[in-house]
């Protein structure tokens, strides 16, 4: 399919380099992880035990992975069929995106072969922790069916194909419902820490921030890939795609304002209700301030002129926008506004190994994402099964 | 899959969630401890900073050596919290009442009546036991370290340079020690009787009654009581609770309920969201089917109008075409006739008429 793989050219591109560096780099650390402990490569400590693993690997990456069951709720349930062309690369990054969360926890588990454990040995049902295992668990697997199709389509078994493909709506309602649930219950995992977390990020409404802030995610990190793939990949796009593709930037940047409008509405509702309004004149509310209209109301805004005036540039660079928006509330909550009251020595920095691992995981997806699109049917429909959506 | 087998497998996901909530403790009903359980009650006023807890405590659970001897009281300049190495710190702060004389504050798990760290476990490694004491079972801790986030007093520590085992370690109360009806290490070696072991309730009213007797000495408030749900770790101190270290402003409420209403929310969303979704989906279905039929009709009423325009046009043309036939017949009988009636003997006629 693509040049890279068909014309036999020197795999020595700078990107396979540089990516074959990070991987050996990656196994390096992993195994100082695994045969030191988490002690020996990460600066967690008693006071803070949850570092950029869980704040990038596990909180962002979930909520950029949202883009899996918004865009299938879209074209699916919502029935706007022009967003088609986009259910693919979505699934695709949804698939890894999760694949990827469960594969970084087995660095931040103290024992992650007993990763199972809560699903299969004791079950902790009070525990939130215990709802997003079980939902992304489960999420995990109908991505992995719903993903399917894709390669059955490429390995040419139609049969098999045929059947998932026909599971189709009750797979995406699926979908919507964990993700409901795990999206929210993660915001919902630091209710249990009032006295831990800034009131400023702290709320009642944590697990709504978190799963309305998951559907701008999931749609701005949709549309940051696929400009990406645009750069990339568009050798591989067929007409549908790239024709359909303008129709779901327009329709997703209308969302994402919307969605981001609403967002910052209960944001503020949520500091009238719990009366904080005087934090907002301390530096946490600065920095509350530059996360909330820096990165959700200047970006929605922007969404909206950029859906007004057909503004591609604009979208595409309002998606990254929106992306680093996220991930900067993500590690708010986790981490910078986690913990503040403690002594500036004792706050948690990460380490160069953390930081290091972190970067091979995305290195690791994004290896996959190329395997799997320039080898299957994603931004082109097979032809054996043209049109049948 | 069909459709009633999705619905049944999504009700099941319900239903495991459902019995999620009603296994925890915070339901609609109002936990207030275990009533044998047994408490410990730390007196600030009494406390000499002697640290010959730490020993107690460094000895009972076998725990490594310290790096300087407990007899060494230079240690407690410096600010220490508990460690996977030390259940219990014992740490020095400055007196708001007195400035000569420092006070000193105990500082283990506090054992709480709902435990944060038991709700927050995913596994059930947590678990508070009738006799008071919330204890840890490290063959099915998975080291997800969310206890550790979820401690309102940041007790739990973890052994962060083990590889293969880790373990989360925090005071035990002594457990052990309490089912062999002996006292906690701490509580046993305690030269000043600063810490006073028995039943919650007794101990309350112990602590209440000494408020009372000496209010000079004592703030009125027994931390622990209600902090967080109410803790089998008590205190009641001379000078405010903040300046000893210990969180204030905690609130009543306990950990369980600070999550029962996400947790709450699960059933709802198993429940309502498939409904809702597969009506969108029905109501988007049935809004494609009536414009389909609706376009359906149209084409086929178009086609009809058409047919009928059709016919109507052939029939006319069939009637134009009769009456020019007719028209042609006429003519051409005429024709005939008036050939007929031509004479006969003209040799030229049939000729012109060729
Ligand atoms: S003080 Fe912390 S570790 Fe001890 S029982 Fe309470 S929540 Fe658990
Ligand atoms: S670290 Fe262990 S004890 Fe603590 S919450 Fe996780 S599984 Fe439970
Ligand atoms: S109760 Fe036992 S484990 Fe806890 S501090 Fe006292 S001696 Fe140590």
């Amino acid at each position: 399919m693509s040049a890279e793989n068909t014309t036999g050219r020197s795999a020595l591109t700078p990107f396979t380099i540089v990516a074959g560096i990070i991987v050996i780099i990656g196994l390096i650390l992993t195994g100082l992880r695994f045969m030191g402990g988490l002690g020996a490569v990460t600066n967690l400590d008693n006071n803070n035990p949850w570092g950029i693993w869980i704040s990038f690997d596990l909180l962002c990456g979930v909520a950029l992975a949202a883009g899996g069951y918004t865009t299938t709720a879209a074209c699916y349930l919502f029935g706007i069929k022009r967003y088609h062309s986009a259910v693919r690369p979505a699934l695709i990054t949804a698939f890894l995106g999760y694949a990827l969360v469960v594969f970084a926890l087995h660095y931040d588990l103290g024992r992650p072969l007993r990763l199972p454990y809560p699903i299969f040995v004791s079950q902790g049902t009070s525990s939130l922790l215990f709802e997003v295992g079980l939902c992304v668990f489960i999420y995990l697997s109908v991505l992995f069916v719903e993903f399917t199709p894709i390669a059955f389509e490429w390995l040419g078994m139609k049969k098999l194909r045929n059947i998932v493909h026909g599971w189709t709506i009750p797979l995406t309602v699926m979908g919507v419902v964990l993700s409901t649930m795990h999206q929210s219950s993660l915001g919902a995992l630091y209710l249990i820490a009032p006295n831990k977390l800034h009131p400023l990020w702290y709320s009642t409404y944590l697990p709504l921030f978190f799963f309305i802030s998951s559907m701008f995610a999931g749609m701005s990190m949709v549309l940051f890939e696929s400009s990406l793939a645009h750069k990339n990949f568009h050798h591989l796009m067929d007409e549908t795609h790239k024709a359909e593709s303008e129709g779901v930037a327009l329709g997703f940047a209308k969302a994402c304002s919307w969605i981001m409008m609403g967002y910052i509405g209960i944001k503020f509702l949520g500091i009238a209700l719990e009366n904080k309004w005087a934090w907002l004149g301390t530096g946490y509310g600065m920095w509350f301030l530059v996360e909330l209209v820096g990165f959700v109301l200047m970006p929605a805004i922007s969404y909206a002129i950029g859906y007004r005036d057909r503004n591609f540039g604009l979208i595409k660079i309002t998606a990254l926008w929106t992306v680093l928006g996220i991930v900067l509330n993500r590690f708010n909550v986790s981490q910078v506004a986690f913990n503040w009251k403690l002594p500036a020595a004792e706050r948690y920095f990460p380490s160069m190994a953390e930081i290091g691992i972190s970067i091979f995981v995305v290195t690791i997806g994004i290896l996959a994402y190329r395997f799997i699109v320039t080898r299957m049917p994603v931004f082109y429909e097979h032809p054996d099964y043209k049109g049948e959506h | 899959m069909n459709r009633r087998k999705f619905l049944g497998l999504v009700g099941a996901t319900a239903a495991v969630a459902a019995a999620g909530t009603s296994a925890h403790a915070a339901g609609n009903t109002h936990f207030t401890g275990h009533p044998e359980a047994n408490a410990v009650l730390f007196d600030a006023t009494e406390c000499i900073g002697c640290r010959k807890c730490e020993d107690a405590c460094n000895k009972v659970n076998e725990l490594p050596k310290p790096d300087k001897p407990f007899d060494d009281l230079t240690v407690l300049d410096t600010k220490r919290r508990t460690t996977e190495k030390i259940y219990t710190v014992v740490n020095k702060y400055e007196n708001s009442k007195n400035p000569n004389l420092p006070v000193f504050r105990k500082n283990q798990c506090n054992h709480c009546q709902e435990p944060a760290c038991a709700s927050a476990c995913f596994v059930k490694a947590f678990k508070k036991t009738p006799e008071g004491a919330v204890v840890y079972d490290e063959s099915l801790c998975v080291g997800c370290r969310y206890c550790m986030i979820a401690c309102p007093w940041s007790i739990p520590a973890y052994e962060y340079d083990e590889p293969l085992t880790p373990r989360v370690m925090k005071c035990t109360m002594c457990h052990p020690r309490i089912l062999e009806g002996k006292l906690p290490g701490c509580v046993e070696i305690c030269p000043k009787e600063a810490l006073k072991f028995g039943k919650r309730d007794e101990l309350i009213k112990f602590a209440r009654n000494r408020i009372e007797a000496y209010p000079d000495r004592y703030l009125d408030h027994i931390y622990g009581e209600n902090e967080m749900g109410g803790t089998n770790w008590l205190y009641i101190s001379g000078v405010p609770f903040g300046e000893l270290g210990l969180e204030e402003g905690l609130g009543v409420t306990s950990a369980p309920e600070l999550t029962s209403g996400a947790l709450a929310a699960v059933p709802v969303v198993t429940g309502l969201w498939p409904v809702l979704l597969t009506g969108l989906y029905a109501i988007h279905k049935t809004r494609e089917k009536i414009e389909k039929k609706e376009k359906d009709d149209a084409v086929s009423a178009a086609l009809t109008k058409a047919a009928s325009e059709a016919e109507a046009k052939l029939s006319s043309e069939l009637e134009k075409a009769d009456v020019a036939n007719k028209r042609k017949i006429e003519v051409e009988v005429k024709k005939a006739v008036e050939e007929a009636l031509l004479p006969k003997d003209d040799d030229d006629a049939p000729e012109e008429e060729a």
